[in-house]
């Protein structure tokens, strides 16, 4: 292909992922390591508020930004350095933790209780999504044809539905008096409250996880499964191979790569989980790094957003998932230049 | 269908539109945009504005992050705000809304003077209604158990207990405890009633204090009688549960009195009482604080624009509203006829010592924030009080200098 054919092909696409990707990414970082904040000064203010029958006026000393001649306010931008980090990853207090023997104390820290949560949600669902992924696949790969549609429509519909809308019906059917609760309630004559346990909506929102995800890695496998070849494994069979023996030693080794993607896919994925956070309402137990992005970002009632310390999360966050990434990426490179020599 | 009868349903349907547009003193020209909190007083006072045409009202419970920002557009993406006494600092702090002496002169002749939110002397805002959390309680089970209504939260576990052995209902107590926003709310009411100030003269956190342990101790012990799941549990969380009868008492918004009495939800239409909310220690004030929600215009939208709002603003909240909204909250505007429910909340705001207002500055907006994301903590046991407390500090301390409030 002529390179100004190429250009005219991929430029508007470049173009989209330096507006949309590049350039905020950029700004991201450079804003983690900046504070911005407006020029403050204090003053008598008389506020009168009104009761059922009177009002109440008290006068106090306010802290308030300094408007300019436009009536914007004024704000100073410094380069600070690493002080966003620092005050988002709080070492001293970890090291006070380390130093009195109380490592538990450590997760009581946001960031600290957020890399927790979300790499072991991470971990812990991705040989779930694979296996529970594949072993749908082979279900329906060797179901009668005659049915095969309607499973395969099926099994896709938890990955149709909409992420919040999913975890919110997992949470209704829990919490409370949910229907689930309410039968094993009424089961074990006990009574059970899911949302008061953290380790019960941790299970909940990596059921959820798995739950939702599962259908993505069936159809990729499932479509992979339609290429192996068929002498390879009548062969296998002629060569007394069990149907493990075959899956084990012909049929996965077919699918690796479909198994790295999908392991691709899926730690970039579960590594920024948020939704299940807000679906669960799971903030008092559980918290995930980019929800704690999110919190940083989202303002108080009186119009403070922490920028600088959610600019350093979502870098740490990214940083946490380029290094999750890494021996797969590696993996692939091998393949890669192993398949080009 | 014949055309005669496709003519009288087209005439039967405008006729509402003609007959509402006739309750407005004005045909408005200018179109008006307003944004607001989402809840029933909200959308009668829109309802009754739009009566005078080219009112565009967007109702949204996240109208918190949106203000801010739409306001310091120029021109403003509103003309007319709804805001509370927790939201509208940054709207005063960015000065995004204009002063109303002038239009309250010329157009507010309906309003009493208690409804002029006043900042240095200068009229910033309308209020129309009063909020506040206070407890409402079960008249029946009170009655049948022969139980006093609790007047300390003391009192309130006592009567607790003895709910709770009687066994009439699931939890004999509800709280809005869902963490974030809700517990620190829930929290603050506490820490007040135990004479706690949040902030010093230089901006520095005084959380971590006897009245701060005392407040996390009491609602501690409250938990022991309520749902396990009470840190899930907002303010319609509490709701339905007073409506389905799980529980029998509970510190709830007023605003929230008027569900108790909707047949379509409640199972417990008139059942449901309202009193003052209790006091944390004697000779205090009841463990609570006073909210308002009313309207502010926009500051970067020409005269003859916020002329326009402002009128619409009015027909929105003038006596004839207020007539036909009567329980939907509890009204500032004359013609209001406070009703079994609004007691509680009336008691309350006129209580000796009375109960502070929701203080409006960025200090308190941060300490909010702080409250909610450390608190929970205590409540599932990983911190015990003052650990929590010192947590709830640090974040402060952070927040606050990385806003340029302390040094």
């Amino acid at each position: 292909m002529k390179f100004r054919t190429f250009a005219w092909f991929v430029g508007p696409s470049v173009l989209m992922m330096l507006l949309f990707i590049a350039f905020p990414l950029v700004s991201v970082f450079l804003q983690s390591f900046q504070v911005t904040q407006p020029v403050v000064e204090t003053v008598e203010v008389e506020t009168c508020t009104p009761g059922f029958v009177g009002q109440t006026c008290v006068t106090e000393t306010k802290t308030t930004p300094v408007l300019d001649a436009n009536g914007n306010p004024v704000t100073t931008t410094e380069w600070v350095g690493l002080l966003s980090y620092t005050r988002l990853l709080q070492f001293d207090q970890v090291g006070a933790a380390i130093a009195s023997g109380a490592f538990s104390s450590i997760l009581a820290i946001d960031f600290w209780k957020a890399l927790r949560f979300t790499l072991t949600f991470t971990l812990v669902t991705l040989p779930l999504v694979i296996g529970l992924g594949l072993a749908i696949a082979l279900a329906v790969n060797n179901a009668a044809r005659s049915v095969r549609g309607q499973i395969i429509f099926v099994s896709l519909l938890p990955f149709i539905i909409t992420p919040v809308i999913g975890a919110l019906s997992i949470r209704w059917l829990f919490y409370g008096d949910g229907i689930v609760t309410a039968l094993l309630e009424d089961m074990l004559a006990t009574d059970i409250s899911v949302a008061a346990n953290g380790w019960a909506i941790e299970f909940l929102m990596m059921f959820y996880r798995v739950w939702h995800v599962a259908p993505f890695a069936f159809v990729i496998f499932y479509a992979g499964l339609q290429t192996v070849n068929q002498d390879t494994l009548e062969s296998a069979i002629i060569d007394g191979a069990s149907r493990f023996e075959r899956l084990r030693f012909v049929v996965v080794p077919h699918l690796m790569p479909l198994i790295i993607f999908v392991a691709l896919i899926h730690l970039m994925d579960a590594y920024r989980a948020f939704e299940e956070v807000v679906g669960f309402s799971s903030q008092a137990h559980r918290i995930t790094l980019q929800w704690l992005t999110y919190d940083l970002l989202t303002p108080d009632d009186a119009g403070n957003r922490a920028i600088s310390r959610a600019s350093a999360s979502a870098m740490l966050t990214m940083i946490g998932i380029v290094i999750l990434l890494i021996p797969l990426l590696r993996r692939t490179w091998r393949d890669h230049k192993g398949s080009a020599r | 269908m014949t055309l005669r009868t496709l003519m009288m349903a087209g005439m039967v349907s405008l006729l509402p539109v003609s007959a509402a547009q006739a309750d407005c003193a004005f045909e408005n020209e200018t179109p008006v945009k307003v944004l607001s909190a989402g809840f029933e007083a909200w959308k009668a006072v829109t309802d009754a504005m739009a009566e005078c045409g080219n009112v565009d009202a967007e109702l949204d419970q996240e109208f918190r992050t949106k203000q801010p920002a739409a306001f310091a557009a120029n021109p403003s993406l509103y003309h007319i705000g709804g805001v509370a006494n927790g939201t509208i600092t940054p709207l005063l702090n960015e000065g995004t809304i204009r002063p109303l002496d002038d239009l309250v002169a010329e157009y507010g002749e309906n309003l009493a003077p208690n409804q002029l939110i006043k900042v240095d002397g200068q009229t910033m805002a309308i209020a129309m209604m009063v909020n506040t959390q206070h407890l409402m309680y079960r008249q029946d089970i009170f009655d049948e158990l022969g139980l006093e209504v609790p007047t300390t939260w003391d009192e309130a576990l006592e009567v607790a207990a003895q709910i709770e052995e009687a066994d009439v209902v699931d939890y004999p107590l509800g709280a809005t405890m869902k963490s974030g926003w809700n517990l620190a709310q829930d929290f603050n009411n506490m820490f007040l009633g135990y004479g706690g100030q949040f902030t010093d003269a230089e901006s520095m956190p005084t959380v971590n204090t006897e009245a701060g342990v005392n407040a996390l101790e009491m609602m501690k012990a409250l938990t022991e009688y309520m749902d396990p799941e009470y840190l899930v549990s907002d303010s319609t969380y509490v709701q339905q549960q007073f409506q389905q009868g799980k529980i029998a008492m509970a510190n709830l918004w007023a605003s929230r009195g008027a569900a108790m009495d909707d047949e379509a939800e409640s199972q417990v239409v008139g059942k449901v009482n309202a009193a003052a909310a209790p006091l944390a220690m004697e000779g205090g004030a009841p463990a609570t604080t006073l909210w308002w929600d009313g309207i502010v215009i926009a500051r970067n939208i020409s005269d003859e624009q916020a002329q326009a709002a402002f009128r619409v603003a009015m027909e929105g909240l003038d006596t004839e509203m207020v007539k036909a909204n009567n329980d939907a909250a509890i009204w500032l505007i004359s013609g209001y006829q406070p009703n079994r429910l609004a007691e509680g909340a009336i008691a309350t705001a006129s209580a000796e010592p009375a109960p502070p207002s929701y203080p409006s500055t960025s200090q308190m907006g941060l300490m909010h924030t702080a409250l909610g994301n450390e608190l929970p903590a205590f409540f599932t046991g990983e911190r015990d009080a003052e650990a929590t407390l010192a947590a709830v500090e640090d974040a402060y301390i952070t927040a606050a200098q990385e806003a340029g409030l302390i040094e």
